[in-house]
This record gives structure tokens, C-alpha cells and sequence, in this order.
């Protein structure tokens, strides 16, 4: 009776690892900031990268939607993803783009946009990213779609593809 | 030659000087924190931009006066509970915390059973 009694405490312990792991398994510890969608964005203020001023997230709430998006000259992902952003800057008026450079040179972040074309409604300096923590990017390119509330909508990690602009297109209609 | 010697001296005393300065609770708190884009890696050991950017944001939170757990929080906020290697106490932890004291207490019942087990078969 007694050895049966150790056989089934040895037995629920294997049965209990194995629910463990397989949960662990499952589980997506891939990097995604889901948890971020619906919440607002942080309150922020940055400078203009064209002159004096400073771009704050009141100034945002005047928008529909607002396309946060963090790049740099030196990013090569973000010379991919840029026609896209130039197409939603085109088809989409209810868009609003903010750039954010990215740990980058005012001349040659001037210099990307002169030479690939400036789909931004605002570009805002990063020079050390610690902006970048607050809207909880990884690193660049990253977009966040936002609304008049400020709340996030879409995450974007990586450059914008084909697809990301068509859900984009289709969030903002 | 004497100046040689002084200018090493000076140069070892500056670079002292400067490693005293970085704080043991900045550095606890960077090795407690995943750079969630390197592979097994903390911020602490971590030169990415990543960790890079974390570490001047960290820097800022506690000249600001935060304390640990104010910063963790805020970096939870916005990179969830991957971020911190160690849990916090919460539902979905609870396991983490008390199954390593289970494991210890059933372990020491199963070997408590079967020495006894054995001693009264040796004695049959």
C-alpha cells in the first residue's frame, strides 16, 4: 500500500514537469510589446529636427491618426520601408506622420530625407534614444499607429512591408 | 623616466576614481534586466543599442530619485515582465516562487519512504 503511495507522488511529480514544460514551451518569449495596444503613448516632448520648436503629444491629439515612426540615416531597413510611408503620406490625409530620428546626425538625417523624400508631418531628434524607451521600441525602424486619444492601435516592429501598409491603410480609413 | 612613472601613477588613480563613481545599485539593477535582443544576455553584459539606451534611461531614473522597483515597474510598463530576470511575486509566478520548497519537502518525503521502505524490507 505504502509503495503504491510513493509511485503515485513520483508519478503526479513526472505528470506535473511535463505540464510545466509544455506550458513553458507554449508560452511566446518572443520580443513583442502587444501588451502596449490600447494603452496611451507616455507624455513626451522632443525637439524639432527643422528648427526650435518642440513636438509634444498635445500636439498629436489635433490628429486622427498619428504614425509614430522611429528612423535614422544609417538604418538600412528604414531606406526599405520609406516608400511606404511616402505612399500612406499620399493616399491617407486622415495620416499624420511623426518621424523620430534615431541616435542620428541632424546633416544626415536632413540629407535622407532631402534624397529620399519627406513623408512626415513632424520630424522630432532622438540623439541618444531615450525617447525610444518610452514608447517601448526595441530598436529602429519601428512604427506606432496611434489615434486621437492617443491610444495604440498597431505596433510595428521591423520595417513596413506590403502588408503592414495595407492594414495600416485599411486601420485609418 | 620619474615623469614617466608619475604620468602611469596619475593615469591608474583616474581610472580608479572613475570606477568608483559607477553606483553597485545601477549595476544590480543592470544585471537584473534582460537586453531583450541579445541572446542569454543582461543590459549589464550587453553593448548593444538596446542596452545602451536602457542603461542612460536607468542612469536618469535613479539621478531623478527613483527607487529599484519604481524603475523595474516602469520598464515593465513598457516591455512587460520579460524585461526583469527576477519575477515579480504575483498569480501567474507563484509557482516560481514556492515550487523549489515543495520540490525540497516532497524530495525529502520521497527519500524519507524509501529508506524506511528498505530498513523494514531488511528487517523481513
Amino acid at each position: 500500500m505504502k509503495v503504491n503511495f510513493l509511485k503515485i507522488i513520483i508519478f503526479s511529480f513526472v505528470i506535473f514537469f511535463l505540464l510545466i514544460f509544455w506550458l513553458g514551451l507554449k508560452k511566446d518569449n518572443s520580443y513583442n510589446t502587444k501588451n502596449l495596444i490600447g494603452h496611451r503613448i507616455s507624455s513626451f516632448q522632443l525637439p524639432s529636427i527643422h528648427n526650435n520648436d518642440l513636438i509634444s503629444d498635445e500636439v498629436l491629439k489635433q490628429n486622427q491618426f498619428t504614425l509614430i515612426n522611429f528612423f535614422a540615416s544609417w538604418c538600412a531597413p528604414c531606406r526599405i520601408e520609406h516608400q511606404y510611408l511616402i505612399k500612406i503620406a499620399n493616399q491617407n490625409k486622415n495620416v499624420k506622420i511623426l518621424g523620430i530620428n534615431f541616435k542620428d546626425k541632424k546633416i544626415n538625417a536632413l540629407d535622407f530625407l532631402s534624397k529620399l523624400g519627406d513623408p512626415y508631418n513632424f520630424v522630432a531628434e532622438d540623439p541618444d534614444g531615450k525617447a525610444s524607451i518610452l514608447f517601448g521600441t526595441y530598436g529602429i525602424p519601428e512604427s506606432i499607429l496611434i489615434n486621437k486619444e492617443l491610444n495604440i492601435i498597431k505596433k510595428i516592429i521591423g520595417p513596413i512591408d506590403q502588408k503592414q501598409f495595407e492594414e495600416i491603410l485599411k486601420l485609418t480609413q | 623616466m620619474t615623469l614617466r612613472k608619475i604620468i602611469i601613477i596619475y593615469f591608474f588613480l583616474f581610472t580608479s576614481l572613475q570606477s568608483d563613481e559607477i553606483n553597485p545599485e545601477l549595476i544590480e539593477i543592470y544585471k537584473n534586466l534582460r537586453c531583450l535582443i541579445c541572446q542569454g544576455q543582461s543590459i549589464a553584459d550587453s553593448n548593444s543599442d538596446f542596452a545602451s539606451t536602457i542603461k542612460l534611461v536607468v542612469l536618469d531614473q535613479i539621478k531623478e530619485g527613483k527607487t529599484k522597483d519604481e524603475i523595474y515597474a516602469f520598464l515593465i510598463s513598457k516591455y512587460g515582465e520579460w524585461i526583469v530576470y527576477q519575477p515579480s511575486f504575483n498569480k501567474g509566478t507563484i509557482l516560481l516562487w514556492f515550487l523549489p520548497y515543495f520540490i525540497f519537502i516532497a524530495g525529502g518525503l520521497i527519500i524519507f519512504l524509501i529508506i524506511r521502505k528498505s530498513k523494514k524490507n531488511k528487517v523481513n
